[in-house]
């Protein structure tokens, strides 16, 4: 890890040095550096679990793995992906970013930070090595429905312990971001002239606060069930097993805007930068980002419609459901507007921003059809609802991460990020991208289930395609750890301003930027 | 078949499909009832809805990708905010959802309607295949269950692959045409869901919970589906398959499975 900061970085520092100094560092960029890189390695781990199931799905027949191991790697590639890849990547930014854009000396919590990231690869291992324990992981599903995932062996506890840990990390992660934004900013900074990307992390940290200890309380529910004889969910003593849905969804919605309003943030920076032009509409783009996470509270059944609820509650979380798109439609609407009568160039960042967009807002329209409730019946649990997710989340928070990445590369490494090689690796993601996953929708709607090992033989085409697509899509991250590694170790030198139009307080320091900034607070005008 | 070899007959095999197969490869199944009809022209006005704003939305974008761009000499302008503008894109949006709402509204509530029914079946879902009784109707006492009768050698790639390869089951369901015909689902273990597309029916089958839903099936025929809740190891492994028979034909099969239960009784 120490090759990935350069050794000036280090001239203020005093502490220990070696491997100690990374594992007893409270400084916050220390810290976002080991959450990229945990959650780069997380994603890896989850991408190679994805490519497994995409090889045994290539033709129909059961050719590479059993069952039982298929459904241990669905599970898992959704749990490692969520809570190892795209929630600790986020919080990396956070902490890299967000001293840096209020004009803070550090996190405010800094040894508590410390120990939200360690805490981490504990839970990393465990959730891993459950491969290994007799049974093996958990195949309940990344949502672990009982009565199935009480029925699971031993790997689900250790999934149960390992969720329970990275929720720890997350809410003092989360506490650490509000306490810092709202104490910490600069004089002059008010809230309503913080950079977007702050205010989605405010908005961000209070959902992971409002729903990371219901997720903890529906899993050891779970534990319970499975251990010590209570029947929350379990028929046979008189619980409910759909009970537990709606605690999981509760969390669950929530979550998936954890997983997007930092990308929103994200692409809120880099837009203005490269169109030349102030973000279009801030004010609204502050409410419509608030406007999504309360509304995210009251919509948690949709992923529900198949249980049988009664029509009043199926009218009701559809309708709530389909008021989500009028603030999203606002940030795409003010996204463009920013572009509009801009003076545009496409560097990198600009490049997956763009892309990001584009990509997004299709798997936002699915998103819609599917808040259909009638539809919805139809489309419930089959591959168009795999597509969708994997549009918001793949192209909707990954993308908007790499474009984020691409950005901030200068301010980390002090070098720019070669831009042929990042180029390259935007069009390989977004064209594999689309061939792995735009078959999908067509696989749903011709009635595809997800979750199956093997299918009927006129879905077999599409997922040829779509498995050529995710090897393509997987190999081409690779790309990007040339980009870093290029970047880490020479290239062109950024100056303090990387990008010709940047605008914030993370462009007034050097790049990289030293060990320890605004140590006296900057004035913000 | 190597993977070039592959890539080309999805290619070639995908042209062909749109036209040659009556079941398309790009939509829903076609419907054979009228929920399956209503949610299959809902989904349509959806798609036709979303295409037309994507093509608005984004042809205004990549005018301005291709337009405003540096290299073009475009100089940026300098407008941040426009109080109209922002409140004309947060309410027409509203009108456009309250159209998409209406006719969804009037489907839900139509779907949701299990009354009087001429026919009762209980589906239980099993690790992993599916039991079913008739409570109530035409055919009321038979029960049976459901197994997968794809065999093993198919799967696992020692014999040819059928054409209803994973959708075919031993003991089918069978109904009549044209009746309505109320399911309750049900499970003994974990959580099971019933789906056949082409009758536009799924309800999850909840174990200690029943459940309803409703199909009038208006075409004779073989409509298959599946399991579609994870339910664990051979999640994949538990079809469903309905047979839409005449009144007569349902008849004569009640009649065949009452015998069968009365001999089974006596002996």
């Amino acid at each position: 890890m120490a090759a990935v900061i350069p050794d000036h970085l280090n001239e203020h520092h005093h502490g220990p040095s070696g491997l100690m100094r990374w594992i007893t560092t409270t400084n916050h960029k220390d810290i976002g550096t080991m959450y990229l890189l945990f959650s780069f390695v997380m994603f890896l781990s989850g991408g190679v679990m994805a490519l497994t199931i995409r090889a045994e799905l290539f033709q129909p027949g059961l050719q590479v793995v059993v069952p039982e191991l298929f459904n241990q790697l669905t599970t898992m590639h959704g749990l490692v992906m969520v809570f190892g890849a795209i929630m600790p990547a986020f919080v990396g930014f956070a902490n890299w970013m967000l001293p840096l854009m209020v004009g803070a000396s550090d996190m405010a919590f800094a040894r508590m930070n410390n120990w939200s990231f360690w805490l981490l690869p504990v839970a990393a291992v465990m959730l891993i090595g459950s491969f290994f324990v007799p049974g093996g992981a958990t195949a309940a599903g990344w949502t672990l429905y009982p009565p199935l995932s009480i029925q699971m062996g031993m790997g689900m506890d250790l999934a149960i312990f390992a969720i329970h840990i990275m929720g720890i990390s997350s809410i003092m992660g989360a506490i650490n971001i509000v306490v810092t934004i709202l104490n910490m900013r600069a004089p002059g900074m008010t809230l309503m002239k913080m950079p977007l990307f702050c205010w989605t992390w405010l908005i961000t940290a209070y959902l992971l606060i409002a729903v990371m200890p219901v997720l903890a309380g529906a899993v050891t529910m779970i534990l319970t069930d499975r251990h010590f004889g209570t029947s929350f969910f379990n028929a046979a003593g008189g619980g409910d097993p759909v009970l537990f849905q709606h605690i999981f969804w509760f969390f669950g919605h929530p979550e998936v805007y954890i997983m997007i309003l930092p990308a929103f943030g994200i692409v809120s920076q880099i837009i203005p930068t490269f169109a030349r032009k102030p973000l279009f509409g801030y004010a609204s783009m502050v409410y419509a980002t608030a406007s999504i996470a309360i509304l995210s509270f009251i919509v948690w059944a949709h992923h529900m419609f198949a249980t049988g609820m009664p029509k009043q509650g199926q009218l009701f979380f559809m309708y709530a459901t389909m008021l989500i798109a009028v603030p999203t439609g606002v940030k795409v609407f003010n996204w463009i507007a920013t572009m509009w009568r801009g003076s545009m160039t496409f560097e990198t960042p600009m490049l997956w921003s763009v892309g990001f967009i584009f990509v997004f807002t299709l798997g936002g329209f699915t998103g819609l059809i599917c808040a259909i409730a009638p539809v919805d019946i139809q489309l419930h649990d089959t591959y168009y609802v795999v597509a969708h997710f994997h549009y918001v989340l793949v192209a909707g928070s990954l993308f908007a991460l790499f474009a984020g990445a691409y950005y901030w590369l200068p301010k980390w490494t002090g070098h720019m990020p070669n831009e042929t090689i990042g180029k390259l690796h935007f069009w390989c993601s977004m064209v594999f991208f689309n061939i792995t996953f735009f078959p999908m929708h067509f696989l749903g709607l011709a009635g595809m289930p997800r979750r199956i090992p093997d299918y009927a033989l006129q879905f077999a085409d599409f997922n040829a395609m779509a498995t050529v697509g995710a090897f393509g899509f997987g190999l081409s991250q690779l790309i990007f750890i040339v980009v870093v590694v290029k970047c880490v170790r020479g290239g062109e030198k950024a100056a303090a301003r990387a990008w010709e139009d940047a605008d914030g307080l993370e462009w007034t320091v050097p790049s990289p930027a030293p060990h320890h900034t605004f140590e006296e607070a900057p004035v913000f005008k | 078949m190597n993977l070039s070899g592959r890539l080309v007959l999805s290619g070639s095999s995908l042209i062909v499909s749109g036209s040659a197969l009556a079941q398309s490869r790009f939509n829903f199944q076609e419907p054979v009832t009228s929920v399956a009809e209503q949610l299959y022209d809902l989904h349509t006005l959806m798609l036709i809805i979303c295409a037309v704003i994507f093509v608005a939305v984004f042809g205004v974008m990549f005018w301005s990708v291709f337009k405003h761009r540096k290299s073009r000499g475009a100089v940026a302008a300098n407008f941040h905010e426009s109080t109209t503008v922002e409140i004309l894109w947060t309410i027409v949006p509203v009108f456009i959802l309250v159209g998409m709402a209406w006719p969804a509204t009037k489907t839900i509530l139509y779907m949701k309607d299990t009354s009087s029914p001429d026919i009762t079946i209980k589906a239980t879902g099993y690790q992993w295949k599916w039991g079913y009784d008739y409570l109530q109707g035409e055919g009321e006492g038979i029960r049976f269950v459901s197994n997968l009768s794809t065999p093993r050698e198919q799967i696992e790639g020692s014999a040819a692959k059928g054409e209803h390869y994973l959708l075919e089951v031993d003991n089918p369901v069978v109904v009549p045409v044209g009746k309505k015909v109320r399911l309750l689902t049900t499970a003994s273990d974990v959580i099971h869901s019933w789906w056949v597309p082409a009758f536009g029916v799924k309800q999850d089958a909840i174990p200690g919970f029943i459940r309803d839903t409703w199909f009038r099936a208006d075409k004779e025929g073989i409509y298959r589906g599946s399991c579609v809740e994870l339910c664990g190891k051979d999640h994949g492994f538990m079809p469903i398959e309905v047979h839409v028979v005449s009144e007569q034909a349902y008849a004569q099969w009640v009649a065949g499975q009452l015998a069968g239960k009365a001999a089974l009784a006596s002996n």
